[in-house]
């Protein structure tokens, strides 16, 4: 029983989608940001990994300037918009909120970003001057939050900035990875627009680096790399039957959706293996595809889940049913997917085990894999000096962003293994100043 | 059950709360339907020689979510003909005798007085109201406000008045002046019955910062309006307990300015208000609010066991001092209670920057309780007041209460500053800062450098 019909349509797409953080009218963004506060050294600046000037700009929108409100916000984040959308503000500035403590609704400051970053946007007005050229150049690989931040303030400082993307579109997971409710394609790709027609960098389209040849190019041609191409595809679990028709990685599947709207057609049984947030969002675009029954398969307790409870809670909302201490141990079918084979697991002394006997299956018709990326380790063996720790995930230094090989700096998912837009996107710009301190010998 | 009648120099109503003249009181439907919502009584809007009108009268002052908490207006006395006005205001009185109808009142000559005066009365009003403050428009004609600032002026016109009424005479005093009890007295010299208190204070209420106009704007111009609403009402009641305090006046006063609730309508009373007028309240929400205004008084006066207003009528005024009869040997330090507090850290900033650096903050950055620096708090109440929670920031008591010194008291005694450096100064042995440590201290992540 869904409580969603396959949407056949754009706007029965939009209608099953709908933006849980809709934009905010004039009236509500004046009345929301009546009930700020102003705190001082506010907890939700501190709570915000970008170091966003809250109480600032939620002040500027109460006094009607909205555009400056959101120069306040680009200042310290270029994905401002997009933050205020897809950030998880319930654990970050809005959890951070003192209202909490007096049971009073925290404020909705990720509505409020994304309504002054809006205006601005849709106003067109230009918030930044860039300074004349410095003559250095800097190729950042991939034009995703760490990539695009990365790219804008080097164009602050002064640098021709030239960034490959392998994909037709800029802002990474923002627009092919983030759950179509949390933000539109249109709303990501216009600040993209926004941000490229101020700081001018070029953006390469559909030009992946891959080779050897490639990367003696960009260092040839450039003064610093910084390398903000993320995460890989979706990791092999090494399951029988995982080769199947119908069971696929579900960044893939997202991507898929974001790409193709109600062009995709979700079978009615879909079984979700994993349990953080992109297994959250696999199950709950699922069942607002139509999907009759989805189930989301955990081998581990649902206390122990990566996801936010907030995820959880919106995956619930929309009928995905939640299954937990169960290990695929085979995915069933002949050719196609037709169901997976459980084992029960349970907790013993701190080490889980599979309860032997317990074995199940699970009928469906697609299995989608939530259980984390690879790392681009191939590419990255290819630039030398460029050292990754035992998860894969690049070394730097915390300070400058600077791997190994100084020439290469690195931010973002590569770095971190996957977090959240925001993060990204402060660590790009952090990167920047590293890339400049490092070009002018300091 | 409380009796909330009243009664202002014999204009008896069904309880204190009357409708102001203004734009409520424009004509008898309002004030039938006024009286019906359970009003006691109504100032009919002005009298005279009917007016032309200006398109946009208002303006407003919004704080932040909060719209019209300051209120303006360049509407002037009625622009309707005398004698519908009169008609109306016998129907009105007909179908309800026992609410008060009064008459407000503004010409120029005795004459005309005279027969306005006798005017009003025929047609059954229960007194009159001498407008001797209206701030704008009428003021350039040498009315409303023009007498209320002449005391000698209004003298003469509140005694032409009582030459030929019958009727007690209320007369309403503007703002626009320095020493309220002047003009108050010479309300009283001339015969007057009672006063009413503020008319509008001469305003502008904002600026279109894009036309360069102030509001309300007619065809890109504008003038000074008259100001009220709830932003006016402390400057209302200063004015109203200088006159009631006064001791050679002794004529009733209806209080004015800014009421809304219940509760401005008691401060009013306690203050020496015999009735009380609203206007903008009524303005911004309509008849309706009497229900609140009605129910709140009478609930409060059974809580207290006063049985009618005049029981508290002026009960505050004698809690109300000069400066110098204020006791310096009161002491309160200001108390965080750490189980309320939600780590706003309002109160440090407000202290640290607007007043005397009398609370710190933990060095643990996850605890974002403030605490009070007893040795630096001066009770100045600052912290208690911008605390965003109830009952979070309370002043509490530190002296034993025995003793009492006054700054007259000391002075008496030759133990006050007399010279610029004294030993006296009441500030030297308080902790300041060095200047210097305004630059060094550490600044919080928002305040940035730049």
């Amino acid at each position: 029983m869904s409580e969603f019909f396959p949407p056949s349509s754009e706007s029965e797409f939009e209608n099953n989608f709908k933006q849980i953080k809709p934009l905010m009218s004039d009236n509500e963004a004046h009345y929301e940001s009546s009930r700020c506060l102003f705190c001082y050294d506010a907890p939700c600046i501190t709570a915000c990994p970008s170091d966003i000037d809250i109480p600032l700009f939620i002040r500027q929108i109460n006094s009607k300037d909205p555009i400056s409100s959101a120069k306040t916000i680009y200042d310290s984040n270029y994905f401002g918009y997009a933050c205020g959308k897809v950030c998880p503000t319930e654990v970050l500035c809005e959890g951070a909120c003192v209202y909490n403590h007096q049971d009073v609704k925290p404020i909705e400051i990720g509505r409020l970003q994304s309504y002054a970053t809006g205006k601005a946007i849709k106003s067109d007005k230009l918030l930044y001057n860039l300074p004349p050229s410095n003559g250095k150049k800097v190729a950042i690989i991939g034009a995703g939050p760490a990539g695009i931040s990365c790219a804008c303030e080097l164009r602050m400082l002064g640098y021709e900035v030239n960034i490959y993307e392998s994909k037709a579109k800029p802002s990474g997971l923002t627009v092919y990875g983030v759950a179509p409710y949390k933000i539109t394609n249109g709303e990501a790709l216009d600040e993209m627009e926004y941000l490229g027609k101020q700081f001018k960098y070029k953006i390469l389209y559909n030009r992946p680096i891959t080779t050897q040849d490639d990367i003696e190019k960009l260092e040839r041609q450039y003064d610093a790399i910084l390398i903000g191409f993320g995460l890989g595809t979706t990791s092999k679990l090494n399951l029988p039957g995982e080769d199947f028709e119908n069971c696929f990685g579900a960044v893939e599947f997202v991507e898929k959706l974001r790409m193709s709207h109600h062009k995709v057609e979700v079978p009615k049984n879909v079984i979700v293996l994993g349990g953080g947030n992109t297994a959250m969002d696999a199950a709950s675009e699922s069942s607002r595809m139509g999907a009759e029954k989805v189930i989301l398969a955990y081998r581990r307790s649902k206390s122990e889940m990566g996801a936010y409870d907030f995820e959880y809670d919106l995956a619930k909302g929309v009928g995905v049913k939640g299954m937990f201490n169960v290990a695929p141990l085979e995915i069933i079918g002949n050719g196609k997917v037709a169901g997976v084979k459980f084992i029960r697991t349970r907790e013993t002394n701190g080490k889980l085990e599979n309860i032997a006997g317990s074995e199940f299956i699970e009928e469906c018709d697609w299995v989608i894999k939530a259980t984390g990326q690879s790392k681009q380790t191939k590419i990255l063996n290819l630039m030398n000096g460029v050292t990754t720790d035992g998860k894969g995930k690049i070394e730097i230094n915390p300070t400058n962003f600077q791997t190994k090989n100084p020439k290469y700096f690195a931010a973002g998912d590569a770095v971190s293994g996957g977090q959240e837009v925001v993060n990204a996107a402060a660590e790009g710009r952090k990167a920047a100043r590293g890339i400049h301190h490092f070009i002018l010998g300091e | 059950m409380a009796d909330l009648r009243s009664n202002l120099a014999g204009i008896k109503s069904p309880n204190p709360f009357w409708l102001a003249s203004a734009p409520p009181t424009n004509s008898g439907y309002q004030i039938m339907k006024a009286f019906d919502a359970g009003w006691g009584g109504a100032v009919w809007k002005t009298l005279g020689v009917p007016v032309v009108n200006v398109s946009s009268r208002y303006g407003a002052v919004n704080y932040r979510d909060t719209r019209m908490m300051g209120f303006n207006n360049i509407e002037l006395i009625t622009d309707r003909p005398l004698a519908d006005n009169l008609r109306e205001i016998e129907e009105v009185k007909k179908r309800f005798p026992d609410h008060a109808v009064i008459a407000s009142l503004m010409v120029e000559t005795r004459e005309q007085w005279h027969q306005i005066v006798k005017d009003a009365e025929n047609a059954g009003a229960d007194g009159l109201e001498l407008n001797f403050g209206c701030p704008h428009g009428m003021c350039e004609r040498g009315m409303g406000s023009a007498v209320g600032q002449e005391p000698k002026v209004l003298k003469t016109i509140v005694s032409w008045v009582k030459e030929v009424a019958t009727k007690p005479v209320i007369v309403k005093l503007t703002p626009n002046i320095t020493d309220i009890t002047r003009p108050a007295m010479a309300a009283q010299e001339g015969g007057g019955d009672a006063i009413s208190l503020i008319n509008t204070i001469q305003s502008i209420v904002g600026v279109d910062i894009n036309q360069f106009v102030p509001y309300p704007i007619v065809d890109g111009k504008s003038t000074n309006g008259g100001y009220c609403g709830p932003a006016v009402k402390p400057i209302a009641m200063n004015m109203l307990k200088n006159c009631a305090q006064h001791p050679n006046f002794n004529l009733p006063i209806s209080g004015i300015g800014g009421i809304e609730n219940w509760k401005d309508a008691v401060e009013f009373i306690l203050l020496g208000a015999t009735t009380v007028q609203v206007c903008t309240a009524v303005m911004h929400y309509g008849f309706g609010i009497i229900r609140e205004l009605n129910a709140g008084l009478s609930a409060y006066m059974d809580e207290k066991g006063f049985k009618t207003i005049d029981d508290f009528r002026g009960k505050a005024l004698p809690n109300i001092k000069h400066w110098e009869d204020l006791n310096l040997k009161y002491k309160v330090v200001a108390n965080i209670n750490q189980d309320k507090c939600i780590g706003c850290q309002l109160c440090y900033t407000a202290c640290e920057d607007g007043a005397h650096q009398a609370i710190s903050l933990s060095d643990d950055a996850l605890n974002r309780k403030p605490t009070i620096i007893d040795e630096n708090c001066v009770g100045c109440n600052l912290c208690s007041l911008v605390c965003p929670v109830e009952e979070c920031i309370t002043m509490e008591r530190r002296d034993d209460g025995k003793e009492t010194l006054t700054w007259k008291d000391r002075a008496l005694a030759n133990n006050i500053p007399v010279d610029f450096d004294d030993e006296l100064a009441g500030g030297r042995h308080h902790w300041v800062p060095e200047p210097g440590e305004a630059l060094t201290k550490k600044l919080p992540l928002h305040y940035k450098s730049n």
